[in-house]
């Protein structure tokens, strides 16, 4: 692995993607993208008692079926990397607790799935291990009760507000393989541009995204013409523009070729979601849907996968504090 | 049956309602904090004896908001001070509003031995 | 666009980005659907009377059927869609606070009966409740300093 500018890196050995897995709730089910999931439950509750532990059965289930397609037994993987948005992760945690694969928890908000996949291809392309998963989730209701208020609370969403996707993605990272790769990966900084309104987490994360890219192109020399899709996590539909005005501030100019998963995952006007999707499970599910099998499939070859993720939770926002961003980009080739 | 009476009910509780639609919409306000506001000016409006007005004019086009509920608080807050004094003022505003509180107290639990939430399917 | 140089700025930008809520038919439904639950309650209101009963009684009988209708439609997730189309309409009149009380009443169901339904019922209505009964101690209170000749202290 080399470092290459100021905080971008180029693994000397790629990084093979060598399989994944996505599961998604009955709202992402009536999206557009419906057809590219492994599966699309029929109720949130998937017969658990609490979504919280509906979602760790989501996360269980969708790992397990990321390790069995990829054909590797579970005890030849070195690590499991995973994150969820709940309080102390425990979506991650208690759904693979009896996965017997050494667990390394993590949280970057919203980031986590690119955040996972990053950490698992320095230590692949550094030696210390030969296969990891990575894992990230996220669940509309348990994010809503954690976050916002009890569903059955009779309130209007803001125009900005995002709709947390329900779901969880899976990817296997191997040393050895045939592709689609990890090439290369600009780790975020932290960058807090002043808003508050945890309504507006596209705008947050906005500043943070545009940070992220920028020094990306600038690190390695590419421009954006160099990847023939863009796609960032849960920016959403204002998130997006925001991005695209900023990027062309700077001069890049990425309007062509640039897309984000939260506008992806939803249709917005039939489905009432606003400003889009969001959540760990935004940019995970959608990766582990649609972008992988579009690069198995070689529409594209050069995919720049940057997730966003809003540091913050209830308490913060209640004090007043503003939102910090955080965003993380992997290059992915054929 | 009163229908002007009714009709000035659905104008006065509509009308609060279109303020607190406006302040949710046009500042960062967020609803329990509307909430809040209402209740407080209500008991403030009551306290004063300027409320009692808007109940003679529209009945409960004042009452069911939760302004009314406010005042309703204040107002027996008041007229248990007039009857018992300082001890009053703690003991009036509850008794008053007791039947809306336990009502909700009461079919909350309820509710939530019955029922389960869902996803907004919307 | 030029480059943003400062974080006001960068929320004034946003604020022009972000659409605005539509607020005309926001208000209508607001005004339409409080409108019509206040009624409903004159409509009660108008049957206790015509029975002989107290003014302040039916005004209580009012109360409690608006709540238990408004506990009846949120145990049958209906309520929640009344508030994303009536907004402050549903919100403000009482079935609004009764509607923050059965929320999350149901929502912390899974965590049991005592530190969730029993604990968590008052996470939204708390507030209320506290500012609402505050403030009627204080209009007691400061009646008794302005009125010393109804001052009975016990």
């Amino acid at each position: 692995m080399k470092k290459v500018g100021n905080q971008s890196y180029m693994l000397e050995n790629p990084v093979n993607i060598a399989a994944t897995a996505s599961i998604v709730g009955p709202k992402e089910k009536g999206g557009p993208l419906h057809q590219f999931f492994d599966q699309c439950l029929e109720d949130e509750f998937w017969g658990e008692k609490s979504w919280e532990s509906a979602e760790s059965k989501i996360v269980k289930e969708t790992v397990n079926m990321a390790i069995s397609k990829s054909g590797i037994a579970a005890r030849d993987f070195d690590f499991c990397f995973a994150g969820d948005l709940l309080n102390q992760c425990i979506a991650s945690s208690f759904g693979l607790r009896e996965t017997n694969i050494p667990f390394i928890g993590l949280f970057g908000a919203c980031s986590t799935f690119v955040e996972s996949m990053l950490v698992a291809s320095s230590f692949i392309d550094g030696g210390f291990a030969t296969n990891c998963v990575c894992a990230a989730s996220s669940h509309f209701c348990s994010a809503e009760k954690q976050f916002r208020f009890p569903l059955e609370l009779g309130n209007q969403r803001p125009q900005s507000s995002q709709w947390t996707v329900t779901g969880s993605g899976s990817a296997i990272l191997t040393k050895d393989g045939t592709g689609p790769f990890i090439t290369s990966f600009t780790p975020g900084k932290i960058v807090d541009m002043g808003i508050k309104d945890a309504n507006n987490m596209g705008a947050a994360m906005a500043g943070a995204a545009e940070d992220t890219l920028i020094r990306h192109f600038k690190d390695t020399g590419r421009n954006p013409s160099y990847y023939d899709a863009i796609f960032t996590g849960d920016l959403g539909h204002i998130g997006k523009d925001i991005l695209i005005d900023l990027a062309s501030s700077k001069g890049y100019n990425i309007k062509s070729n640039y897309n984000d998963c939260g506008v992806l995952i939803f249709d917005k006007d039939k489905q009432d979601t606003h400003s889009g999707g969001s959540g760990c499970g935004c940019i995970a599910t959608v990766f582990s849907g649609y972008i992988y099998k579009m690069l198995q499939e070689k529409q594209y070859k050069k995919v720049l996968l940057m997730a966003t993720g809003a540091l913050m939770n209830s308490t913060s926002s209640q004090q007043g504090e503003s939102i910090p961003g955080i965003a993380h980009a992997i290059s992915i080739e054929l | 049956m009163d229908w002007y009476m009714i009709l000035k009910a659905f104008i006065v509780g509509g009308a609060l309602c279109i303020i607190a639609q406006i302040l949710i919409d046009k500042t960062k306000l967020t609803p329990a904090r509307i909430l809040v506001a209402y209740v407080t000016i209500g008991a403030i409006l009551g306290g004063l004896g300027w409320y009692k007005h808007l109940v003679d004019f529209a009945g409960c086009g004042a009452t069911v908001p939760l302004t009314g509920f406010g005042n309703l608080l204040a107002k027996g807050a008041v007229s248990e001070v007039q009857s018992s004094g300082l001890v009053g003022a703690f003991t009036g505003g509850i008794k008053a509003a007791s039947g809306g509180i336990a009502a909700a107290i009461f079919f909350g639990y309820i509710a939530s031995l019955i029922s389960k939430p869902k996803i907004k399917k919307q | 666009m030029k480059p943003i140089q400062s974080k006001e700025e960068y929320q004034a930008y946003v604020d022009d980005k972000t659409p605005n809520s539509p607020i005309l038919k926001n208000c209508f439904n607001a005004f339409l659907v409080g409108g019509l639950i206040c009624s409903i309650g004159q409509i009660i209101f108008e049957i206790c009377k015509t029975r002989g009963v107290d003014e302040s009684t039916s005004y209580t009988i009012v109360s409690m059927i608006l709540v238990f209708c408004s506990a009846f439609l949120t145990s049958l997730n209906i309520f929640n869609k009344i508030g994303k189309f009536a907004g402050a309409g549903s919100l403000i009149p009482i079935t609004g606070f009764a509607n923050s009380i059965v929320s999350p009443a149901m929502e912390y169901k899974s965590e049991g009966y005592v530190m969730g339904v029993g604990a968590k019922m008052f996470t939204v209505a708390g507030p209320v409740l506290v500012y609402g009964i505050s403030t009627s101690i204080l209009v007691g209170i400061i009646y008794i300093i302005f009125n010393t000749q109804s001052l009975i202290l016990v």
